[in-house]
């Protein structure tokens, strides 16, 4: 499992094994946000392309969607979030994920910006 | 140019996340979150900062005649230390401001909506500048203490509070400073709204939120709080386009200024409302509760079984008391019978809804 990298729409995405990323929202995104309670999930076995707005997050005050990071088809979906979609504040980028994308290679991965940079790039925006 | 309240300096030492809101930075949650903050306003009692809104007096021998000639409520029956719900309105019967009117013996208190004050004075100053003195208190903060533990709070710091019954008011000393208290708020609780002076505003608000049972309350939750309660939103529920009737207001509009009133008309847009009160409207006002999880917001199209287009939500988020997704909106006539069942369109998607009884959470005033 890599180190999660990320997208200046506030999406994270870990690459699992050498061709299923996980995705989900960051800990700055969740904490913008405030309490999650809704989510809408993709579909599995659908496709989606890098930028397309592939799930939904809700919160109490604002909707947003969750611009995948990369393409390629839905392999799996976390239908923990659907009952407890709080899960999503409480550990953003470990149990709160949203989707696994398996992907036909590696380079819109690796085209993601490190921790390092995302770190940069949210504190830019304070 | 963004404009602060007196409490801004605490606001961010609470640790407020600030937002622009009707010309000002205002907090619109706090570091617990808007669900905690929704949720223990209900339980306990909640410390809004609402000194954004205006506070406008009129004095004068005619103030209330005056004040008559601009909305269709009755001003004259109003004792002092009563208050009122009120709305300016225009010559086509739409709402200018909606806003509490306080008599306060020698004068009559005006509480209106930040972003229409600007507004407000001017139409007040050209429609009855001559009739009455028109006095805009910028000196004047206003907080609001909400929830059903308010009155306990309260009354340990100003005994005679807790004598007032819902939409009365009167002077009171809070943490040494002379306040104008009423028993009222836009929350659907038992509360008060507490006007004084800028430079006492914190040492107020500080004196209550020593309180173990207050907590300071953002916009987030107030918004929350008053879509539950089935309140209007200025400028998303009502605006100039809305009459009372359509905006189900009908309880806001006095018997004595209707046609058979002892004051009959005599407002901007009477013959409009006369006219509406008589023969109906064709869109109004109602609650629309969403049948999934996925909530319904602002600008969502209402449809019919058929597709076709019945109306429209007006406010709509997730409701932390009802544990679910509120919204209220205008739907044609025909369709506006509770537990009519409506499409709303949300992302491309027609999801199902059923009009709804307002309020979602059930007032409770004291009265």
């Amino acid at each position: 499992m890599s180190d999660p990298k990320f997208t200046d729409d506030h999406e994270w995405a870990r690459m699992d094994d050498g061709s299923v990323v996980t995705v989900g929202i960051t800990a700055f995104a969740q904490d913008q946000l405030g309490e999650v309670v809704f989510v809408e999930l993709p579909k599995v076995g659908s496709s989606v392309g890098q930028g397309d707005e592939a799930a939904v997050v809700e919160s109490v005050k604002a909707a947003g969607e969750v611009k995948s990071p990369v393409s390629g088809e839905i392999v799996a979906v976390n239908e923990a979030l659907v009952d407890n979609p709080a899960l999503v504040n409480e550990d953003p980028v470990g149990e709160g994920w949203f989707y696994k994308v398996k992907v036909e290679d590696d380079s819109e991965f690796a085209s993601l910006m490190e921790q390092t940079a995302y770190d940069q790039f949210v504190e830019g925006l304070a | 140019m963004t404009e602060t309240t007196p409490l801004h300096a605490m606001h961010v030492e609470l640790g407020a996340r600030m937002v622009p809101f009707a010309g000002y930075e205002m907090p619109v949650q706090y570091p617990g979150g808007i669900m905690t903050e929704h949720k223990h306003t209900r339980s306990a009692a909640g410390l809004f900062d609402v000194s954004h809104m205006g506070q406008i007096t009129l004095t004068g021998p005619n103030r209330v005649s005056a004040l008559e000639s601009l909305m269709p409520v009755d001003i004259e029956s109003l004792k002092p230390g009563q208050q009122r719900y009120a709305f300016f309105t225009n010559d086509a019967g739409g709402i200018l401001d909606d806003m509490m009117v306080t008599n306060r013996g020698d004068d009559l208190l005006l509480v209106v909506n930040a972003a229409c004050k600007e507004d407000d004075l001017k139409h007040l100053q050209t429609r009855i500048g001559t009739q009455c003195d028109i006095t805009h208190h910028t000196d004047r903060a206003l907080l609001a203490l909400q929830g059903p533990l308010a009155v306990n709070v309260l009354r340990t710091i100003a005994p005679d509070v807790a004598n007032l019954e819902f939409m009365q008011a009167s002077r009171a000393e809070i943490a040494g400073e002379s306040c104008y208290v009423s028993r009222s708020g836009y929350t659907g609780e038992d509360g008060f709204e507490i006007s004084m002076t800028n430079e006492a505003c914190e040492a107020v608000a500080r004196a209550l939120l020593e309180f173990d049972e207050v907590l300071p309350i953002g916009l987030g939750a107030r918004d929350s709080l008053r879509l539950e309660a089935g309140l209007c939103l200025y400028g998303h529920d009502i605006d100039t386009q809305t009459t009372p009737v359509e905006a189900n207001l009908r309880w806001a509009l006095s018997r004595a200024r209707r046609v058979d009133g002892d004051r009959p008309g005599g407002y901007p847009g009477s013959d409009v409302i006369a006219t509406q009160l008589e023969t109906g409207v064709s869109s109004k006002r109602v609650g629309i509760q969403p049948a999934g999880r996925a909530p319904v917001r602002e600008g969502a199209i209402l449809t019919d079984a058929t597709g076709a287009t019945v109306g429209r939500v007006t406010s709509g988020g997730f409701g932390p008391s009802v544990d679910g997704p509120v919204a209220m909106g205008y739907v044609n006539t025909e369709m506006s019978e509770t537990g009519s069942e409506l499409g709303a369109i949300v992302r491309g998607k027609t999801l199902p809804v059923t009009v709804a009884k307002l309020p979602f959470s059930p007032h409770r005033y004291k009265r």
